[in-house]
């Protein structure tokens, strides 16, 4: 080995920390550490991990050859605007395009009132930093997105978490929580609901509750944000009305082409009020100055010439028979105690495992057994969703996740053994984010 | 001087697939920076065909956990006669097994924590009540549980009082079938590297860790800044020969090679203490042996440039 002359004395005497700036960080990075849970998925991306993690779409059901074509008339015919800089609103056909896709679910919008982002995230991004101040309090269905509890984190507002059931966000429990704050003297700042094919519960709002979840939040003064990305994922090509469709004032409407094209294009859009909109405008132009006019100019094209409806519908065939195969396999495998939910649309279900097992606990175990999935702990702001867990079945082919099933269950029988022989156990800490990194599988 | 291809292997299937992929990319980094000729590998079904059909110089195994640090991989490379750096099978299997390792070395006269192995089926078979409760007192509390493999301080915990034994066990399990319990020493938690070099394995400058929570976790391990270190370690000279010592005898009596990592405590009275020992050291950012090289004067690039030249020497 090459010796060295003479031994040197420490770089920083009185200590090495690894993170020079470790003073200079805001409070808002106090959560943003290493997690052995996000390790562990890294495992999930390999070929022998069923993961039924992460929430990509099958991208498998594109038509790339003629898609590609169809990007390469981008640069052609359009290459000095689509590769130029854009209006940080978007381009206007896209917004009209826009505009068409909403009707499907009964929006009337106007394209001056829609906002081109980075994917929906960009905008809940966005919606948030307008509206919140630091210990600001917002309102999420229980469980809730885990994107969007680390966007609300990272701008300090507070969770409160509503009660679902079967049919969605229990209006009931809106009102006792709206009571309950009021009695602190808060006011929420807005409502965050995934009324549709909900990530990652799997359930959906029921049509006679959004009019009276609309009525609350309005005699409350609370702004509704409603976050529709799975909405024409129905798998019998059913749709819902949107809320927004039934409340224009007071609901801002974040929309995605993530799910029902490619989560590669980073396209998504918020439909805001006008006032709202012209904050989000100015607030997009600072993140990101402009959306990219590129991939605007894929999807415009992609709208316009394209049987997009027709892809759909091979979206929804396709996740229709991998939500079966899994909904079999759970009812075949999965021992007594377990329950979850049967989506009728959308990437997820919501299991819950019988009394006192962990489902962040055991993960390593899956993990072993070359199966992956989301804690449920992810999906909380507080300390929940100990006995849940997220199954995605939007990934792996039917085989792979009745497989990935089968080996849950054999999972799930070991952590019953353990239970047997240990008795009740409470959960243990662990570190840092408890969910996947957008690519993995 | 000749241009030599080595490959490095990260990554796996094991639970340290993440930390073995970030060492592998900055150990490949080090190693063209010092003029070879290196390509990144996952250890997966392509692995054996791509070591026949393009035969490095060398590999470089940089794969944590699992089949990379118990001899698996090794017996591969073994079998196929391809030179590598570090130990080998029959050596790894005994380090990587942690109570075998302070066994072995216990009997050496290392001083090394008190300690008992438990696999999870003596609980199911004698009844987990009374196994704790033997378990508590013969070691008292608080008490170390780790796998009994594996590293990254995955599944590792301290536990304080006999309430939380039952899900500290559980936690433990769920990355390993057997526990290993042990006395818990406080002190200076201190890690030394040793490089095999033509005067013999030679320890580098030990790092002294002090983690800002009080714990070396996962979080502690890899979040820059979540915990301070000293290189070299803030000990009297005659406690810093007695650590230098204890990681030279560790990697000479489980014959050790190449490079090792001995992880110990340094009680405030009392021998140094033996730990554990890594037969694949991670070299991440927030890694403990690339400080000890760059304290020792040199690079990652040159030791494992030195390393890789050894192991084509004695193929």
């Amino acid at each position: 080995m090459t010796t060295p002359t003479t031994q040197r004395e420490p770089a920083i005497t009185g200590g090495r920390s690894l993170d020079r700036h470790l003073s200079r960080y805001a409070r808002r990075t106090a959560g943003m550490t290493a997690s052995e849970i996000r390790a562990l998925f890294a495992v999930a991306s390999r070929p022998e991990v069923v993961s039924l993690a992460g929430g990509m779409p099958h991208l498998g059901a594109l038509p790339l050859e003629s898609l590609a074509a169809e990007v390469q008339d981008v640069v052609n015919a359009d290459g000095l605007t689509a590769l130029q800089y854009g209006s940080a609103q978007g381009m206007q056909p896209l917004r009209e395009q826009i505009c068409e896709v909403m009707a499907l679910e009964g929006i009337r919008a106007h394209a001056d009132d829609v906002v081109v982002t980075v994917g929906s995230q960009s905008a809940l991004d966005m919606v948030t930093r307008i509206f919140c101040d630091p210990g600001d309090v917002v309102l999420a269905e229980a469980p809730s997105y885990v994107g969007a509890l680390g966007t609300f984190s990272a701008y300090q507002a507070k969770v409160v978490h509503i009660e679902m059931d079967e049919a969605g966000l229990v209006p009931a429990a809106l009102r006792e929580a709206l009571a309950a704050l009021a009695a602190q003297g808060r006011r929420p700042k807005f409502l965050y609901t995934i009324p549709n094919f909900h990530n990652p519960a799997g359930v959906t709002l029921a049509v006679h509750r959004r009019a009276e979840i609309l009525d609350i939040c309005a005699a409350a003064d609370v702004l509704v944000i409603e976050d529709n990305p799975y909405g024409l994922l129905g798998f019998d090509g059913q749709t819902y009305p949107a809320l927004r469709s039934m409340e224009s004032d007071n609901v801002v409407y974040l929309g995605s082409f993530s799910k029902t094209f490619a989560p590669g294009l980073r396209v998504g859009w918020a439909l805001a009020p006008h006032a709202v909109r012209e904050k989000l405008v100015l607030a997009a132009e600072s993140a990101t100055l402009c959306p990219p006019a590129f991939t605007q100019s894929v999807v415009s094209r992609y709208l316009a010439l394209h049987d997009w409806k027709g892809q759909i519908k091979a979206y929804q065939e396709a996740y229709r028979e991998r939500r079966d195969a899994m909904l079999t396999a759970l009812e075949q495998y999965l021992p007594d105690g377990c329950r979850w939910t049967r989506p009728d649309g959308g990437f997820y279900v919501w299991l819950t495992v019988p009394e006192s097992l962990d489902t962040k606990a055991m993960l390593p175990r899956a993990v072993t057994a070359r199966v992956a999935y989301v804690p449920g702990t992810a999906f909380y702001g507080q300390p929940q969703g100990g006995r849940q867990m997220r199954l995605s079945f939007c990934y792996p082919t039917p085989e792979r996740i009745r497989e990935g099933v089968r080996r849950l269950a054999g999972v799930l029988a070991g952590e019953l053994e353990l239970l047997n022989t240990f008795g009740s156990v409470h959960q243990r800490p662990l570190s840092g984010p408890h969910a996947p990194a957008p690519d993995t599988a | 001087m000749i241009e030599r291809t080595v490959a490095v292997l990260s990554g796996g299937l094991s639970h340290e697939r993440d930390v073995s992929i970030r060492s592998g990319r900055r150990l490949a980094a080090a190693l063209r920076d010092a003029g070879l000729y290196v390509e990144e590998w996952d250890a997966d079904g392509a692995l054996v065909s791509r070591l026949r059909s393009q035969r490095p110089d060398a590999v470089v195994v940089a794969l944590h956990g699992g089949a990379g640090e118990n001899g698996a991989v090794q017996s591969v490379l073994e079998m196929l006669g391809v030179p590598y750096v570090g130990t080998d099978a029959a050596a790894c299997r005994q380090a990587f097994d942690k109570p075998t390792a302070k066994a072995r070395l216990a009997g050496a006269g290392l001083a090394t924590p008190d300690w008992v192995a438990l696999p999870h089926s003596i609980f199911r078979e004698l009844g987990a009540q009374s196994v704790l409760e033997a378990l508590v007192a013969r070691l008292g509390l608080p008490l170390m549980l780790k796998p009994d493999q594996g590293g990254s301080a995955l599944g590792a915990q301290v536990v304080r009082s006999e309430a939380e034994l039952p899900t500290a066990m559980v936690g433990c399990l769920a990355y390993a079938d057997t526990v290993l319990a042990e006395r818990f020493v406080p002190g200076v938690e201190v890690a030394v590297t040793v490089i095999e070099t033509e005067q013999g394995p030679q320890a580098l400058p030990a790092v002294e860790i002090a983690p800002e929570s009080g714990v070396y976790d996962f979080a502690a391990r890899y979040t820059a800044g979540f915990t301070t270190f000293h290189c070299p370690a803030r000990l009297e000279p005659a406690v810093a020969k007695s650590v230098a010592d204890l990681a030279i005898r560790a990697h000479t009596v489980l014959g050790l090679r190449d490079v090792s990592r001995t992880d110990a405590i340094v009680p405030q009275h009392g021998p140094v203490q033996f730990l554990e020992v890594n037969v694949s050291p991670g070299l991440t950012e927030t890694s403990l042996l690339p400080m000890s090289v760059e304290v020792y004067g040199s690079t990652m690039g040159a030791v494992f440039r030195d390393l890789v030249e050894r192991a084509i020497a004695r193929a």
